[in-house]
């Protein structure tokens, strides 16, 4: 599954992005990493985020309060 | 020359901030801009000029100030609460409503300013402290952080020249 997991629960914008793009730098390109996140503004700021960077929003969900977002790096 | 020349050239991915501003609340927005930018793959520039320089300072004791701001209101007892002008101005009311928004900030997993400004640092976001400043309050570059620049007017125009996003803060 996911190549590397990113626990940002409980951290406030613009933190979950800002680790989230450090970790990525950690990773090669096509490795997926899995962001675990419970703020609700992450929902717009990750699509947003891989929308610009050009990484892939693999698969997003929620469940009991907790976001998950798989993130492809780009190539 | 036709609107789609303006800017020719022009990176779409570069920014600048002018920040302005040095209280706890207003360093904020800047930083949380900068470092955003720069995670989305940006070239950002920050240009520190007048209240805006101390936030260069190694040493920062930042506060906040309720005191002709009647927008702060405080999350307490499960209401949210103003202060009026007469307390504000009372001493000691600024620090303690700085403590209480530190706190805040702490428990809402809120970045501190320390910390999002050493993530630009890291970021490798270009921090300019205005020359005219440091000479009008009597700073020293010993003062500020390793790494910045120093420029003026002239050096901020020609960022922006070459910046797509240009904030005044």
């Amino acid at each position: 599954m996911a190549d590397q997991v990113l626990d940002a629960k409980g951290l406030n914008c613009p933190l979950p992005i800002l680790k989230a793009k450090k970790a990525l730098k950690s990773l090669e390109s096509g490795q997926v990493l899995e962001v675990l996140s419970t703020d609700p503004g992450s929902v717009a700021d990750f699509g947003a985020f891989c929308r610009t960077t050009g990484n892939e929003l693999v698969e997003q969900n929620e469940e009991g309060g907790v976001y998950t977002y798989l993130i492809r790096k780009a190539g | 020359m036709n609107s789609t020349d303006l800017k020719p050239g022009i990176d779409p991915n570069t920014m600048s901030i002018i920040v302005t501003k040095g209280s706890l609340d207003w360093a904020y927005p800047p930083f949380i801009l900068a470092t955003t930018a720069a995670a989305m793959g940006l070239d950002v520039t920050m240009f520190f000029t007048f209240y805006g320089l101390p936030l260069l300072k190694k040493d920062l004791s930042l506060q906040i100030s309720s005191l002709g701001n009647p927008a702060m209101k405080m999350p307490m007892m499960g209401m949210h609460m103003g202060m009026p002008n007469i307390v504000s101005a009372i001493p000691g009311v600024d620090a303690a409503a700085s403590k209480m928004m530190k706190n805040l900030i702490k428990k809402k997993g809120v970045a501190s300013i320390p910390e999002l400004r050493e993530l630009a640092v890291e970021a490798d976001v270009r921090l300019i402290a205005c020359q005219m400043t440091l000479d009008l309050f009597e700073y020293s570059t010993d003062d500020m952080i390793d790494g910045i620049e120093i420029g003026g007017a002239a050096t901020y125009i020609e960022v922006a020249t070459k910046s797509h996003i240009n904030l005044f803060i």
